[in-house]
């Protein structure tokens, strides 16, 4: 009886184990990947890490001490860190103007993030959903336009600007970051929706839906991922934006914040180090909230166009 | 309520060698159950989309009632569908999902609320009203679909396949509740199925279709007694009729060297090569002197109400496999031999060539 009832489990659990196992490892369940994955991510994180600390670090300390030692000094030398508590993002914020910069920052990203969003994902219906002559032509011309490196427009573009009076404008980034971020979206989007199944969109059409309202009520709902996804893309990259914002608006009153630092802390001030990192802090607490809270649409999304499911 | 006519409707998808269906010319009477059957590929479903506005009508008509709906949108014809996928909605509840439909025709609040909660009384699905399909099981969300098609009181069902995601348990039973509900509604419904006995069991006349061409269209009785041609008495029956290729001769049906007797009709019209085709539980076992077919047993099924016996027919020149339905209680052996004969009456001979029927 003993013997019959030792055996049993024992076959029961190896049987159990070898199916397990072997699909664990190909998944990619981070809890079980092996050590030289876990050492490559943890050196990663390190070197991703590393330049927000210090930024952190130099961020509360003196004018003197950040100018005269590094910030990892503090580590072996607590005595020079300098302490000032939160002077650094007051100055920072009475010299360049922060928080105009940053009601600029949003009132460029939020239109520059949502026209693009609801633009291409009609775009996007269009492309998956109706049938028209030249659709796929259009549409490769549409993804073939991401190969053209937004700079190569700038000079045209500010000489068109120019002849319109817009530079300077909320109008001139949003247009800019519309026009360059729709490939993209464009590209995500229909790929996303060519996985929904047809059936759906069969039925709203028995169901009496228009092409809106069968957009409006069942793709734009079913298309959450995607949308979410290529929001926060567009979101953090036209937030960190320099380069466009510094062309097309400049210094002045409707300045971003990334503007408003490298103008301001950095170039006219000179040296303060202190204050540079202060604002650059600042800057960076958007889009660090951002993705924090919606790192889970971010990945599944950017995934989701490629792989069903 | 309404009859539906197929006039020479044809579909050819564009870039295709031949129309998927070439024109079907079918009449479906009011409040009936009519089953479109066939293998993959025959043209059922696209029969059932052209009907549903989901495909074009490339040539011919399509009515519902006396009305030409050849060219008029799905959301017009005064239709319901069920998809194979039900095709629910997914971030909606169950109540919106039924509600979609009247929502989008306007139907005010108070009417729409009515329709599905009497729906959902119908269909059991009260307690599930808030539920996203997420939540719901696979015959549950079926239900739904149905749900879905029941508040629009449509003139006509459409119903793809509706069951085939269904495990086996539940789809027997919904099989039923879904021709108890039809003969309630007494709407005209169009069912297509790739399942024979689904057809058999819930279709008032069934439609047998086999590459775009409509092979037989009659109630299920018949096409089991008289089946048309080869293929809708191959097609129709589980398990399959035994059909055996041999020789007209004087009235009679070479197999090898022996000889089949057949009905007085099918031994005037039958010449050259000709099919016999004998139903499982046609065929009498009797004693090994009486000039029965002998019949090796290779396998043998018992199924408690009833059993069947596969075989080899020892004929010479004409190995066949046989299948015989036995009772449950005769114990036949592997490896038995047994000897079987038939009724004149009970044999469907077929001409091999065109594979139309001869007999009676």
């Amino acid at each position: 009886m003993s013997g019959t009832t030792s055996t049993t489990p024992a076959t029961a659990t190896t049987s159990q184990k070898t199916p397990r196992k072997a699909p664990s490892s190909r998944e990619g369940n981070p809890a079980k990947a092996g050590w030289f994955a876990r050492i490559t991510l943890a050196v990663i994180c390190f070197l991703w890490i590393v330049p927000v600390v210090g930024l952190f670090i130099t961020s509360f300390r003196g004018e003197t001490e950040a100018n005269s030692t590094g910030w990892w000094t503090v580590f072996t030398n607590p005595g020079g860190f300098g302490f000032v508590g939160f002077d650094n993002y007051t100055q920072a914020n009475a010299t360049a103007d922060l928080g105009n910069a940053f009601i600029n920052s949003v009132a460029i990203a939020l239109p520059a993030t949502f026209i693009p969003l609801l633009v291409s994902a009609f775009a996007s219906y269009a492309f998956t959903f109706m049938h028209f002559p030249g659709r796929d032509a259009l549409f490769l011309i549409v993804v073939a336009l991401l190969v053209i490196p937004n700079y190569v427009a700038f000079v045209p573009i500010l000489d068109l600007y120019g002849s319109l009076g817009l530079s300077g404008t909320f109008p001139a980034v949003w247009l800019f970051h519309i026009g360059f971020g729709m490939s993209l979206a464009i590209y995500i989007l229909r790929n996303y929706m060519g996985t929904l199944p047809l059936s759906v969109i069969e039925s709203g059409r028995i169901d009496g839906a228009s092409h809106f309202q069968t957009f409006w009520r069942l793709i734009l709902p079913m298309s959450m991922p995607a949308l979410a996804s290529f929001a926060i893309f567009q979101f953090l990259w036209v937030w960190n934006d320099l380069f466009v914002a510094l062309v097309f608006i400049g210094p002045g009153e409707n300045s971003p914040m990334t503007v408003s630092i490298q103008n301001t802390l950095l170039s006219q001030q000179g040296a303060g180090w202190n204050l540079v990192t202060a604002g650059g802090f600042f800057s960076m607490i958007v889009p660090i909230i951002v993705f924090l809270s919606m790192q889970r649409f971010f990945v599944r999304g950017l995934t989701a166009g490629a792989v069903k499911g | 309520m309404a009859t539906i006519t197929f006039e020479k409707a044809q579909r050819w998808y564009p870039g295709a060698d031949s129309p998927a269906v070439p024109g079907i010319d079918l009449k479906i009477e009011d409040g009936e159950f009519m089953v479109l059957v066939g293998p993959s590929g025959c043209g059922k479903s696209t029969t059932l989309r052209m009907l549903a506005g989901l495909e074009e009508v490339n040539s011919g008509h399509i009515f519902i009632g006396d009305r030409d709906v050849t060219k008029v949108p799905p959301k017009d014809r005064d239709i319901a569908m069920v998809f194979q996928n039900y095709a629910l909605y997914p971030h909606m509840s169950v109540a919106d999902n039924m509600a979609f439909a009247l929502k989008m025709a306007k139907v005010p609040a108070d009417e729409r609320r009515k329709r599905v909660d009497d729906a959902a009384k119908i269909l059991g699905l009260t307690e599930y009203l808030e539920r996203k399909p997420k939540a719901l099981s696979g015959g549950q969300r079926q239900r739904v679909a149905m749900g879905r098609a029941i508040v629009r009181q449509p003139q006509v069902f459409c119903m793809d396949e509706p069951l085939s995601n269904l495990d086996a348990k539940m789809r027997v039973q919904t099989r039923t509740d879904i021709a108890k509900l039809q003969s309630d509604l007494g709407v005209t419904t169009v069912y297509v199925t790739h399942d024979q006995v689904e057809a058999m069991t819930m279709g008032d006349r069934v439609a047998v279709m086999k590459l775009g061409e409509l092979q037989q269209v009659d109630t299920p009785l018949r096409l089991y007694d008289k089946p048309a041609n080869l293929f809708v008495a191959g097609f129709i029956g589980s398990p399959q009729m035994n059909l055996m290729e041999g020789v007209a001769d004087n009235g009679e049906v070479k197999l090898g060297n022996y000889h089949v007797p057949v009905d007085p009709t099918a031994a005037k019209k039958m010449q050259g090569n000709v099919t016999v085709g004998v139903r499982p539980e046609a065929w009498r076992i009797v004693g090994e002197n009486d000039g029965g077919l002998p019949v090796t047993v290779t396998v043998v099924e018992e199924l408690g109400a009833d059993g069947f016996v596969y075989g080899t027919s020892g004929v010479e020149g004409t190995p066949h496999d046989i299948i015989i339905r036995v009772s449950a209680r005769d114990s036949v052996q592997k490896g038995e031999t047994l000897y079987v004969t038939t009724d004149p009456a009970k044999v469907h001979v077929f001409d091999t060539e065109s594979g139309a029927r001869l007999s009676e």
